[in-house]
């Protein structure tokens, strides 16, 4: 069948199940806008202020949904917009297809108008570019793109299309073919046989391995990574913790993995770790690491990084074994396969004596009783106040460990963050992709006043849907986690940290038609939180905390992970 | 330790670019690179010669083996392996120093692609040792301008990578 270019393009959407885009149009992908005027009953598009926003709600749509997020711009500007959310996205392996639209051929290399090399900027934070210049490939890189995103470590795809490309008087020829029978299509086909597109079999032979070093292991403790969380493999990892009897350490991407109230978790590990699990990290006998890179804030002196254990590492992508931490055993497969297989084999252990050496050094968390309000009182108020299941978004910094410190998360999705990227702006745009993908599920968005004063004219998207995000800011007027560093590491110089200056955030949410309110203790944050989850609009709250607030404990970077600078 | 990695990669624009933009961004460092079609025109060889240890040749094979683009990588065993590379080199020559440049261009197997009342500018295909030992060789009568391709190798015996 012959089909105009663009209508190709859209229709490959509509063979992955797609029908939501966020975007911002433009003059090189005016072409692509104008078939998605036809296009409006099948394909939801949520334009946003900025590409960055545009970025990160694509993002967090694919994080909360577990779908494969897609996000339009134009080129030049519109594209170089993209970035941070692209390499967010890419550190963070989260599927997103990002589709720029570049100058037409007779005009490409000549330092055009608006024209950037956007596959070239792309390739390091990307699975794979495409730049299109043959109408006719569309369908074959279409079903690639999308193939490449959301198989294996998923991660972000940018497809690049020349501007004559879409010109709307290019028939191809196109057949309808849904996603589950395309990924058979000779293209890809041979892609997955050279690049293992499917996720990789685990070796039965190293899984009997493993269950031989468990047999062995007195003292093992589980580190539950984003891994668990991209591959939707939390029932598999709670099956297997509560067969191992042993401690669960949660990465900052591994947060809804398995169950943050779980008896046996020991919360967080690595920088802002809890005591429970730096130390058990550091006595245990076997360390199981599931879909974690040992990254930096986890693995914070490799050398003797859980030096007493034998390293067992559990990843879909081989290039991760051996990158930080030397291991001692690993296998390579999706976390829901490899545990499956393992759990079919684990007898039922038990280690009443381990598990209670480590677990009893939980401290219970303490809400401050004090009259003014404090990180814990904003937080416990919105734990008392959201229905169980609720998503939290969080942008970077003080706000963002205090957050993943304090909720308990249940399920994969329920705790949208940048993880590996550090993105300040990202929660707000997270936070719209996803409100759009879950309508049921109320979504906080928690941020600082330096944070959400990057993207917060996205709060013209959140009133344009009608969005009820309700963006808890913890003003502190100062970039806090960097003064943390400052006042610990560099003797107090609060060097162009402070940011005492405008806008006055509850202003700033009524100017967008939405509704705020600023507290400045416990009982006023209480109330707030009821206001937002009646009012049916977009909330804001702006929390007054003190400034010299810290997010406890911290080991620094490159530090023994129980080298404690702050208890 | 020196070690040869031999890549194969879909033959298209922006592929070379999307390798050695992996080594810098990795951190890897690489002593040569060489690149040229194959017998299927669809797919190129790559030999890229790394000067790291054990583990940092299996972080560029494995992270290499991640690109869309490239179809197969395999770490050549120096003793499996035919190693060669060409080099071109102008060297100075008059009517005195000429007859024992060519003495050492016939020990070393040397051709000599051009000659000048002042130079001669001769070509040697070998392994990279004996390339430097012709270089070396050459450096007394004063080298005017080398140019390498860099090593290119298959595996010994009937086998494909």
């Amino acid at each position: 069948m012959k089909v105009r270019a663009t209508q190709a393009i859209l229709e490959c959407l509509l063979e992955q199940d797609v029908d939501t885009v966020f975007g911002y149009p433009g003059g090189t992908i005016l072409n692509l806008y104008d078939e998605l005027y036809h296009y409006q009953d099948k394909i939801k598009h949520i334009l946003t202020a900025h590409e960055q926003g545009a970025s990160h709600a694509a993002d967090g749509y694919a994080r909360s949904t577990g779908k494969v997020g897609v996000c339009f711009a134009t080129s030049g500007p519109g594209a170089t917009n993209l970035t941070t959310g692209i390499a967010t996205a890419y550190m963070d392996s989260s599927p997103v297809v990002f589709i720029t639209c570049n100058v037409s051929e007779e005009l490409l290399g000549r330092d055009s108008f608006q024209e950037v090399d956007i596959t070239g900027i792309a390739m390091p934070i990307t699975k794979a570019t495409y730049l299109v210049r043959d109408p006719q490939t569309i369908p074959d890189v279409m079903r690639q793109a999308f193939a490449v995103a959301a198989t294996g470590r998923p991660g972000p795809v940018l497809i690049d299309f020349l501007k004559n490309v879409t010109a709307l008087n290019v028939m191809i020829d196109y057949e309808f073919i849904p996603w589950t029978e395309n990924r058979n299509t000779d293209s890809i086909r041979e892609l997955a046989v050279s690049h293992g597109l499917k996720a990789p079999e685990p070796d039965l032979n190293d899984i009997e391995t493993l269950v031989d070093l468990i047999a062995q292991a007195e003292k093992p403790l589980l580190i539950c990574g984003g891994g668990v969380v991209r591959g939707r493999a939390h029932e598999q990892f709670r099956e297997f913790a509560e067969k191992m009897d042993a401690p669960v350490a949660i990465t900052v991407m591994g947060g809804g993995g398995f169950p943050g109230a779980h008896p046996l978790t020991t919360g967080m590990i690595g920088m802002h770790g809890t005591q429970a699990s730096n130390v058990a990290c550091n006595t245990c006998d076997l360390l199981i690491a599931v879909g974690c890179r040992f990254s930096d804030r986890v693995a914070l002196k490799p050398a003797t990084f859980a030096q007493q254990a034998k390293i067992v590492h559990i990843d879909i992508d081989r290039s991760e074994i051996d990158k930080n931490v030397r291991t001692d055993h690993h296998i390579i497969g999706s976390a829901k396969r490899v545990l499956a297989e393992l759990n079919q084999r684990l007898p039922q252990y038990h280690r009443t004596e381990w598990k209670g050496q480590i677990l009893s050094l939980l401290e219970d968390q303490q809400i401050d009783e004090q009259d003014k309000l404090t990180p814990s009182q904003v937080l416990d108020a919105i734990e008392q106040a959201v229905p169980e299941g609720s998503i939290v978004a969080t942008d970077v910094g003080q706000h963002q460990m205090w957050s993943i410190q304090h909720f308990h998360f249940q399920y994969p999705g329920q705790l949208l963050t940048s993880g590996g990227f550090g993105t300040m702006g990202f929660g707000l745009g997270a936070a719209i992709g996803a409100k759009v993908g879950n309508p049921d599920k109320v979504v906080i968005h928690t941020t600082g006043d330096g944070c959400f004063r990057m993207n917060c004219h996205e709060l013209a998207t959140v009133q344009y849907y009608n969005l009820p995000i309700i963006t808890v800011v913890f003003n502190n007027g100062t970039l806090g986690m960097v003064r943390q560093w400052q006042h610990l590491i560099y003797q107090e110089h609060y060097s162009q940290t402070t940011l005492d200056r405008a806008p006055d955030f509850v202003k700033l949410a009524e100017a967008y038609g939405l509704k705020g309110r600023r507290v400045t203790n416990r009982q006023e944050m209480k109330e707030a939180m009821e206001e937002a989850l009646t009012c049916g609009c977009g909330y804001v709250i702006d929390c007054m905390i003190d400034m010299d607030e810290m997010v406890r404990p911290m080991v620094p970077g490159g530090a023994h992970i129980t080298d404690f600078l702050l208890k | 330790m020196k070690q040869t990695i031999s890549v194969l990669v879909e033959n298209q624009a922006g592929v070379l670019n999307r390798i050695t933009g992996l080594f810098s961004r990795r951190a890897f460092n690489i002593e040569s690179l060489a690149v040229g079609v194959t017998d299927d025109p669809t797919v190129s060889r790559i030999t890229i010669i790394v000067d790291s240890g054990n583990s940092v040749v299996e972080q560029v094979e494995k992270q290499l083996n991640k690109l869309i683009e490239v179809i197969k990588v395999r770490t050549l065993e120096e003793t499996a392996m035919i190693g060669r590379e060409l080099i071109l080199l102008k060297v100075n020559a008059n009517h005195k120093t000429r007859q024992d440049i060519m003495t050492i261009c016939e020990i070393m197997g040397a051709k000599v692609d051009d000659i000048s009342p002042s130079s001669m500018t001769l070509e040697l295909s070998d392994t990279p040792d004996r390339i430097e030992t012709f270089e070396a060789l050459m450096r007394p009568f004063c080298i005017l301008e080398e140019v390498r391709t860099g090593v290119i190798a298959l595996q010994k015996g009937g086998g494909k990578i």
